[in-house]
């Protein structure tokens, strides 16, 4: 018994549980593909699932990612006044004071949270921002969209904000700590 | 077990030769990622957390689906094969169920987007991944992860167009919506079944809360929600290809990085939720349609549906209107001071709109079960509503048994002590416990009651 069951191994690559659960995967989505493909509109259900699939590694990524590099690059190396360059090595094992601030804050995370945080709410409600959809719209609640794209940019900006207050709070913070030590 | 199999499958020399030639693409050789908390432990966090949170998602859809009535054929798509739950009659108590299914649904699917986003950032690495496999098995396994990655973003852009009323996309929502859905399950059900155990693994790879020695290592490990930036290290060179093989160094910690995904999910809870609340708290929807009420006074809430873009002409709805009532062979029409003439019921019940939002007002109007008396019928099987819209998916709507007899199932004629208004559905409205509000159908204009008979 374990002789086949290991020439199969070695032929499909892994376990007969694996190609059973591959199997009832396809075939639910084989059978799904076949009810859609009668649908005059299958075409755009296909790009659109498709462009789904893409839409994050592919898109999303490479602007998300060049964005943070930009701007790690425009703060130089924040953030690791302790920590030498790339090296894994522990400087600050030893176990610190409460109340000691161990670097010098880094502005990056003030900035890249809240541009995240505005990035994403942008996404998800983006079609009252942009004002998609009119017609349906007012058809559906009798309203405009006008209001929305002015709350966005005022939450945008109070979220900016608050970021920018805390950081200078840990500013002011590791001023004093660092002063008092030295 | 999954695509952490390094085994070569068979044929071995194809699958060797395609790992020794990799297209001139950078970033294949693995060396181009950087961030230091990529690692199997990360992704098993945001994993454990939508391993948790998407079956409730799954399931309060398939329940829209079901609340629909599926057996008189009025759920949309309505040709679904064997692909829903099992037939039964949606309830109508708790009166608040719909509106806590769906509202689920929504604002749910809607927190859980940071961590769809957050999981995809941390496995990114393996999408480029030279050789792509090594066997069938592998093969196999990416295409079902196509399916999975496609399946949540589907889902995810279709339901979110549709709740802010933008039909971008351009064909059916729920046909799409749907079967989108039973894709997603199908891949989500197999990843699940594959990767559990490496889940599980990976979790117990490190402490989360509490500093531990692990089996085979002298020094004990930090608990990861303890260790701050300074401490934070790469997690060790895992099979699965997630660690980067030249880190930087770290700009945040894993708790930081989980703190800001779960942040996110917050501010999106927030900005979301006031949608299914009442008072003051509906303004914090502030960037969806329904954190706005249409107006003020007693029909001042949300509606789904204008009467001008229902095409409802207000000599159609004044003096002129009767309302049909049939049962068996008999018919009655019924003008509006008729039916205020007969015996009044007041309800306190929410109306829930399958797009997730929902506001609970005081109805009163007459009881659907009397309007069936008055026709002979004590005991319908069912009821179908008609409105004087003419055009439009939901301008009839079939109740079931449960739902006409209902003691606060009413035909509404006056909303929160006032007149309904033209939008709100004057003369007259359903309103059903737990019903879907496009169900509630406005402007009534007839009501045939069924019995067991004629089906
Ligand atoms: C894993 C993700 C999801 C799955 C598996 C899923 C599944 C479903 C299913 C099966 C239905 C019933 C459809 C029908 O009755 O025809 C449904 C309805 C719905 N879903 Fe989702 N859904 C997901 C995510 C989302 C998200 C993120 C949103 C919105 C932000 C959303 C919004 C809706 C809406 C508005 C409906 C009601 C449609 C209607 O009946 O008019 N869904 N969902």
């Amino acid at each position: 018994m374990a002789e086949p069951l290991s020439r199969f191994r070695a032929t499909y690559g892994s376990s007969l549980q694996h190609l059973v659960v591959m199997i009832a995967c396809f075939a639910l989505t084989g059978w799904v593909a076949l009810r859609i493909a009668e649908e005059a509109t299958a075409g755009r259900m296909l790009l659109w699932f498709v462009g789904a699939a893409i839409a994050h590694d592919l898109i999303l990524f490479p602007i998300y990612a060049s964005a943070d590099r930009v701007l790690r690059g425009a703060l130089g190396r924040p953030g690791h006044a302790g920590t030498e360059g790339q090296s894994p090595v522990a400087h600050h094992s030893m176990p610190r004071r409460a109340g000691q601030a161990p670097y010098r804050p880094s502005p990056l995370n003030h900035i890249r949270v809240p541009a995240l945080a505005t990035g994403l709410l942008f996404l998800v409600y983006l079609p009252g921002i942009l004002r998609q959809g009119r017609e349906t719209y007012l058809a559906a609640t009798g309203q405009n969209q006008h209001p929305y794209l002015v709350r966005w940019l005022a939450i945008t900006a109070m979220l900016f904000l608050v970021s920018g207050v805390w950081y200078l709070l840990r500013q002011i913070r590791w001023r004093r700590v660092d002063g008092s030590t030295r | 077990m999954g695509v952490t199999d390094r085994q070569t499958g068979f044929p071995q020399r194809w699958w060797r030769a395609l790992e020794r030639h990799p297209p001139p693409v950078p970033g294949l050789t693995g060396d181009r990622w950087r961030s230091p908390l990529r690692g199997p432990w990360l992704t098993a966090v945001y994993g454990a957390v939508l391993l948790v949170g998407l079956p409730l998602v799954i399931i309060t859809g398939l329940l829209d689906y079901a609340a629909y009535g599926p057996q008189f054929g009025q759920a949309l798509p309505r040709e679904v094969g064997w692909l829903r739950l099992p037939p039964f009659d949606w309830p109508t108590r708790p009166s608040w169920l719909f509106r806590v299914t769906q509202g689920l649904h929504v604002t749910l699917g809607i927190i859980l987007i940071p961590v769809v986003l957050a999981k995809l950032w941390s496995v990114i690495p393996k999408l480029f991944i030279w050789p792509p496999a090594r066997s069938l098995a592998q093969v196999l396994e990416r295409l079902s992860l196509l399916l999975l990655v496609g399946g949540i973003l589907f889902e995810i852009a279709t339901g979110l167009l549709n709740i802010q009323y933008a039909y971008l996309f351009g064909f059916d929502f729920y046909t799409a919506h749907y079967f989108g859905a039973w894709v997603f399950i199908a891949a989500f059900v197999a990843h699940v079944t594959l990767k559990l155990p490496r889940m599980v693994s990976a979790l117990r790879s490190r402490p989360a809360l509490r500093d531990r020695r692990l089996p085979g290592q002298h020094e004990s490990l930090r608990a990861e929600l303890r260790t701050p930036l300074a401490a934070t290290r790469p997690e060790p060179p895992d099979p699965d290809d997630l660690v980067a093989i030249a880190p930087g160094a770290p700009t945040m910690s894993r708790r930081g990085a989980i703190a800001v995904v779960g942040g996110l999910s917050l501010l999106l809870g927030a900005l979301t939720i006031g949608q299914t609340l009442d008072g003051g708290w509906r303004r914090t929807a502030l960037l969806l349609p329904r954190g706005r009420q249409p107006g003020t006074g007693p029909n001042g809430f949300p509606i789904n549906r204008t009467a001008a873009a229902a095409g409802i002409e207000p000599d159609e709805t004044g003096q002129r209107w009767r309302l049909t009532v049939r049962g068996g062979n008999r018919m009655v029409t019924l003008d509006r001071p008729r039916l205020l003439a007969m015996g009044q019921h007041t309800a306190r019940l929410p109306i829930s709109c399958v797009e997730g939002w929902s506001t609970r007002q005081t109805w009163s109007g007459v009881r659907l079960r009397d309007l069936a008396a008055l026709v002979g019928v004590d005991d319908p099987a069912s009821a179908q509503v008609r409105s004087l819209e003419k055009a439009g998916l939901f301008n009839q709507a079939i109740l079931q048994a449960n739902q006409v007899l209902d003691a606060d199932s009413l035909l509404a004629l006056r909303v929160n002590g006032a007149d309904l208004s033209a939008d709100h559905g004057f003369p007259a409205r359903v309103i059903v416990p737990a019903l879907p509000g496009v169900h509630c159908t406005k402007w009534v204009a007839e009501i045939t009651f069924r019995t067991g008979a004629d089906g």
